[in-house]
């Protein structure tokens, strides 16, 4: 099979590219620990709300024995509950987010917080915020007519 | 004469571009919602029933049938011969244009507003549901029209080389056959029957999964015939030759092979799997940005030689030396140019890690408008002014007013999806119709809102010279000598090419190998956790 030189020497320059890019996410992953959010665990949404982890009373921020911050929330028609939040900058806070209806994604802007929320699992996120302020969160996946309004609250607030 | 496909493909091609001019005022309404500057249309209702339409009729019905139609042209002309079955591709048509009719009717009167994704456990009319089987059954009719004409041909040819061309919509068709399978199955096992009320519940985790493994190589199937477009027609159109027949082989068997085992780039963010397996679904997913990468080269390098051979001079001077009045040249280099900006974009949604900060946000509808409203589209617009004097007899209306259709085309597309990925970056979350929040980013994203509305309208104006060029076209002065041969010609033109790039045994064998090894666990482990499903809701 003929091929031309110039284009074998853009092969080259591809595998090249391909290498670098998949080098340096495969680095990420292993040495930086950055991972997508891939935590596995099944949850019965049409029962969450009357007993277990997700019941109101435990919803909310709470302080692990480590200092890191483990935050449990519902996202339901058209809210993420609590619908105000706050977390201590730069520190871990863990999001345990569950939906008792349908398809719901939220994110932070300029944040890497970010998640589907499915109905039947627990989504899981780790991740530290590095600016204190008033931030969002912002339902990125169409869940119903009322999608639009779908937000709620998260204050980042000093340390202590 | 052999070619008998004329008048299903000119019904198809029909189908296809009224169903891309009903999603095009609708998606200037969508852009005029969002918005919020006409408080006196907005509505919620509305505007989901119209993104949901916008979306089955431009990722569904404008391709599929565009594809079929280009595929029976392509048949005929290239192994000159009937087609295989031209009765079976009627009927093909039939179901296709019944299941869009079917899905349609829900869709325009606000009972099947779940969006082209359709994800549960929001529950449309099964009308919907039945509607949009049945129009991936008539695309499996037109697949197994493009095999058979193929390896009949082979039989009756043996040792020669299949026409590039061919070879081409075959695989395309193979590969639709593997990918499409995902998305039946989530309708035949889960979708029908439990919007029928014959299941009570439903796994949305397992439901996302399989329609994860339709969504990746279902762009692909869009993308094919721009690709065999631009390797098999371009070159020739545009005076030259195509640079290597073996490198657009290579190309067309590594998307077969590669595409359809990588759908969890799109699950990056679902709970329901993990890390190892969307790991692996990353190596893949940067494995099919390789041919893309090869067909850059060899179109490219074609087009240069065609440029120089019209007396460019210099490392540039080819540019402006190609054919600048031939729709196809200027659509051509146009797609390339939005290939390259789309298909860098493509890559950090690719991306395992950086996924993240664009997830789910405007940057992902701004990415796929520019590459698929882009880059395909507009190939496809430029293979119908192509197509048209083939099937009809007649030239092109106005060859002018094509030229300047398909740069507003681009441009409207430009300024449509420039803004739109700062919008995400900005923050913006999508499937919204308008910015309730109390934040200060909605001021923020106030301007590129009102950008977009300026490229809307410029993309309806350039739908509507389009469409009206086309049916000027049927009327139009007839030509003494319409010709099928216009296919491009090899600089090495293959004498003969191994049987693994003249066939699919092998390329079949891997993907089946692979799908197991990428979907397998996946999808059984999900069998085995067995989540607890979701009952219908509403929207």
């Amino acid at each position: 099979m003929h091929v031309d030189p110039l284009e074998k020497k853009w092969m080259y320059v591809v595998g090249f590219i391909t290498v670098v890019m998949v080098g340096s996410m495969t680095y990420a992953a292993i040495k930086m620990n950055l991972h997508p959010p891939s935590n596995v665990e099944a949850i019965d949404p049409k029962t969450l709300h009357l007993s277990g982890e997700f019941t109101e009373d435990k919803l909310g921020a709470t302080t692990n024995e480590d200092g890191s911050i483990t935050v449990r929330m519902v996202a339901a028609r058209y809210s993420f509950y609590p619908q105000m939040i706050e977390v201590p900058v730069d520190t871990p806070v863990t999001f345990r987010i569950t939906s008792p209806d349908v398809l719901h994604g939220v994110h932070v802007p300029f944040t890497n917080m970010s998640t589907m929320v499915v109905p039947g699992y627990v989504s899981e996120v780790t991740t530290t915020f590095l600016k204190e302020g008033e931030a969002l969160f912002l339902c990125n996946e169409y869940c119903g007519l009322g999608h639009d309004y779908m937000w709620s609250k998260l204050k980042v607030v000093p340390k202590g | 004469m052999y070619n008998n496909s004329k008048a299903v493909a000119m019904a198809n091609l029909w189908v296809a571009f009224a169903a891309f001019f009903v999603a095009i005022v609708l998606g200037l309404y969508q852009v005029v919602n969002r918005s919020g500057r006409f408080p006196q249309i907005e509505s919620h209702e509305m505007y989901f029933a119209s993104v949901s339409t916008h979306g089955v009729l431009m990722g569904f019905v404008l391709t599929t049938f565009f594809i079929m139609g280009f595929g029976y042209y392509t048949a005929n002309a290239t192994l000159k011969r009937p087609l295989w079955n031209r009765g079976l591709a009627w009927v093909a048509f039939t179901v296709a244009l019944g299941g869009t009719v079917l899905a349609a009717i829900p869709l325009l009167t606000g009972h099947a507003s779940v969006l082209y994704t359709f994800y549960p456990p929001l529950k449309a009319h099964p009308a919907f549901y039945i509607g949009a089987t049945l129009l991936v059954v008539g695309s499996w009719i037109w697949c197994l029209e493009m095999i058979m004409s193929t390896v009949t041909w082979k039989r009756d040819n043996p040792g020669q080389v299949v026409p590039l061309a061919m070879y081409g919509t075959t695989a395309n068709a193979i590969m639709w056959l593997w990918t499409s399978a995902g998305v039946a199955i989530e309708m035949l096992f889960q979708l029908i029957p439990w919007s029928l009320g014959l299941m009570d519940t439903i796994d949305p985790g397992l439901a996302r999964t399989l329609f994860s493994w339709t969504l990746h190589a279902i762009v692909y199937f869009w993308l094919f015939p721009a690709y065999i477009a631009m390797y098999t027609i371009l070159p020739k159109v545009a005076g030259g030759r195509l640079f290597s027949d073996e490198m657009a082989r290579i190309a067309f068997i590594m998307l077969l092979v590669i595409s359809v085992p990588i759908g969890f780039h799109h699950l990056y963010m679902d709970p329901q799997q993990s890390a190892g397996f969307k790991f692996l679904h990353m190596l893949g997913t940067f494995g099919v940005a390789i041919p893309t990468l090869l067909t850059g080269f060899t179109v490219l390098a074609s087009l240069e030689g065609a440029g120089r051979l019209r007396g460019g001079k210099g490392l540039f001077g080819w540019i402006g030396a190609l054919n600048w009045k031939e729709p196809m040249v200027v659509a051509g280099m146009l797609a390339l140019f939005m290939l390259i900006a789309g298909g860098w974009g493509g890559m950090i949604n690719a991306s395992y890690q950086m996924n993240t900060l664009v997830h789910n946000t405007q940057w992902v509808t701004g990415h796929f408008h520019l590459i698929f409203g882009g880059t395909t589209v507009i190939m496809y617009l430029a293979t119908a002014y192509y197509l048209w004097p083939k099937l009809t007899g007649r030239r092109i209306a106005s060859r002018s007013m094509a030229v300047m259709q398909l740069w507003l085309w681009a441009i409207g597309m430009l300024i449509l999806t420039m803004p739109w990925h700062v919008l995400g970056l900005l923050g913006q979350p999508r499937r919204i119709s308008s910015t309730p929040y109390d934040s200060p980013l909605v001021a923020q994203w106030d301007p590129h809102e009102l950008a977009m509305i300026a490229g809307g309208a410029v993309l309806l104006f350039s739908a509507l010279l389009f469409v009206l060029n086309l049916l000027l076209s049927h009327a139009s002065k007839t030509l003494d000598r319409v010709s099928d041969d216009d296919w491009a010609v090899a600089v090495h033109p293959p004498l003969s090419v191994p049987r693994s790039m003249n066939g699919f045994a092998l390329w079949n064998g891997i993907v089946a190998v692979w799908m197991v090894v990428a979907y397998g666990i996946p999808i059984v482990q999900l069998l085995i956790l067995d989540a607890p499903g979701s009952m219908p809701w509403g929207y």
